[in-house]
């Protein structure tokens, strides 16, 4: 217990303290997470509408088993797989990404994009048709309707881009393959607390442990106030 | 100019159900008809088809301007609309929904400003303009959807069961809204009710839908010109 108990405190004095290396690690964290979840959102949000809004999608069923399928991808998998291709040996190995911040947003990025596009779907088509036909009657054009439709799953929507935040910010596999884990360059908070309780720094673990939970504990608060928000309308998924 | 709306022999079927066979009437600019009908006889389908919100299997749906018949595009559209029996409430404030048909129509915001308060005092609404609409009632979501429809000032305003849902409170003040708007609007409107009392004392004109087909009723409404 003295082990923990030590632990805890040192790691509280190296938050209390703003330690420049703890800062460092977890800014770059934030960085990687939230440029992710923003590639992966600007993406995901259109393609969870247009499965959800065109008519005619091609494929409508065998593309949501795909992306439901994706969800539940192992970032390890998804690591070894962006690491094939970003390797010297690898067909964008040219692009000298592997071992960098950019080849860790992107392996992040292909985590969040399935989340996003599956639950913004969700959200999506859970809107009643009836505000379609509320706001053609009012003189929408059928892309204002789209969007009217969007805008009243927009809480679902925000609580599916939160859940891919989640999954990003406590995700170690891919980004240890491709970001490699370099101190000061690709070294975030997951990774780095995978080290440290290697090396015995338990201080340190505890540390980023505390900071990756209080993220934890945002999103989580977030996503509770949205989904709050969204059941006023009756039609949230979650 | 007013806009009439002439519909001829119209069908429409869902699956092996006929709702609509043959369906004819030409509703004139400046008038006010209640077209009644049991459940399921049809009267829903006919204002959808008439709104352009479904397609008919059969027949025409044609907006007549001084004996022009208008091509069915967007500016025509938006010169007519439907209150539909549960609103269609947009997950925000009272203001903005009845705000929304103007925004999309590129009005000023001071124009949208103005006519939004002044849509929202003659339904009674004035003091809740702030609120969440999903948090009114039915009888003021009712009156909420009027004030959508008619702030956009529609030449053709077509009400599906605007009192079928609310007290007699609200009846009562949906029935004045119609009656205040009856001349000030020119439009021609276009309602369908249950309530054959309603009926009578709003309109100028009530059909009767049944078999799918429409029938004028030669009744004493007070502002039926032909008794």
């Amino acid at each position: 217990m003295d082990l923990i108990f030590d632990g805890v405190r040192k790691a509280c004095l190296l938050i209390y303290t703003l330690d420049a290396e703890l800062m460092g690690i977890v800014l770059l964290s934030l960085k990687v997470s939230l440029s992710a979840l923003l590639i992966g959102s600007a993406l995901g949000v259109p393609v969870g509408a247009l499965i959800s809004l065109k008519k005619r999608f091609p494929l409508r069923h065998l593309t949501l088993n795909i992306l439901n399928t994706a969800m539940g991808l192992p970032p390890v998998v998804v690591g070894l797989f962006l690491y094939l291709m970003l390797s010297r040996r690898g067909p964008l190995g040219f692009m000298g990404l592997l071992y960098t911040a950019p080849a860790m947003i992107i392996a992040q990025s292909v985590l969040a994009f399935p989340i996003v596009a599956s639950l913004s779907y969700a959200a999506i088509n859970g809107v009643p048709p009836i505000i379609r036909q509320a706001a053609l009657s009012l003189g929408a054009a059928p892309f204002q309707a789209a969007m009217a439709i969007v805008k009243e799953a927009r809480y679902g929507i925000i609580s599916g881009v939160m859940a891919a935040f989640g999954r990003l910010s406590a995700e170690v596999g891919a980004v240890l393959i491709v970001g490699g884990n370099i101190a000061g360059r690709t070294r975030v908070i997951t990774s780095a607390i995978v080290l440290e309780t290697d090396k015995g720094d338990f201080s340190e673990a505890i540390a980023l442990g505390i900071v990756l939970l209080g993220i934890s504990l945002s999103v989580n608060i977030a996503l509770y106030f949205f989904s709050k928000r969204g059941r006023a309308t009756g039609y949230l998924w979650v | 100019m007013g806009l009439s709306v002439s519909v001829s022999e119209l069908k429409k079927s869902y699956g092996e159900s006929v709702v609509l066979d043959g369906c004819a009437y030409r509703f004139e600019s400046g008038s006010v008809y209640a077209v009644m009908g049991q459940n399921g006889s049809g009267k829903s389908t006919l204002f959808r088809l008439c709104t352009f919100l479904e397609q008919p299997d059969s027949g025409r749906v044609d907006f007549l301007e001084g004996g022009t018949v208008l091509e069915n595009n967007l500016a025509l559209r938006r010169r007519i609309t439907l209150l539909l029996p549960a609103v269609g409430v947009f997950n925000t404030t009272v203001y903005e929904n009845i705000a929304y048909g103007l925004k999309l129509r590129k009005v000023s915001r001071h124009e949208v400003e103005e006519k939004v308060l002044n849509a929202a005092e003659m339904v009674g609404l004035k003091d809740k303009l702030r609120r969440r609409a999903v948090t009114l009632s039915s009888g003021e979501t009712q009156r909420m959807g009027l004030a959508r429809a008619l702030v956009i000032s529609p030449s053709v305003l077509f009400l599906d069961e605007p009192t079928a849902a609310v007290d007699a409170n609200n009846s009562k003040a949906i029935e004045d809204i119609i009656q205040g708007i009856r001349h000030t609007l020119k439009a021609a409107i276009i309602l369908s009710t249950h309530d054959a009392g309603f009926a009578r004392r709003v309109s100028d004109k009530v059909l009767t839908l049944m078999d799918g087909r429409l029938t004028e009723q030669l009744t004493d409404t007070p502002n039926n010109p032909d008794i």
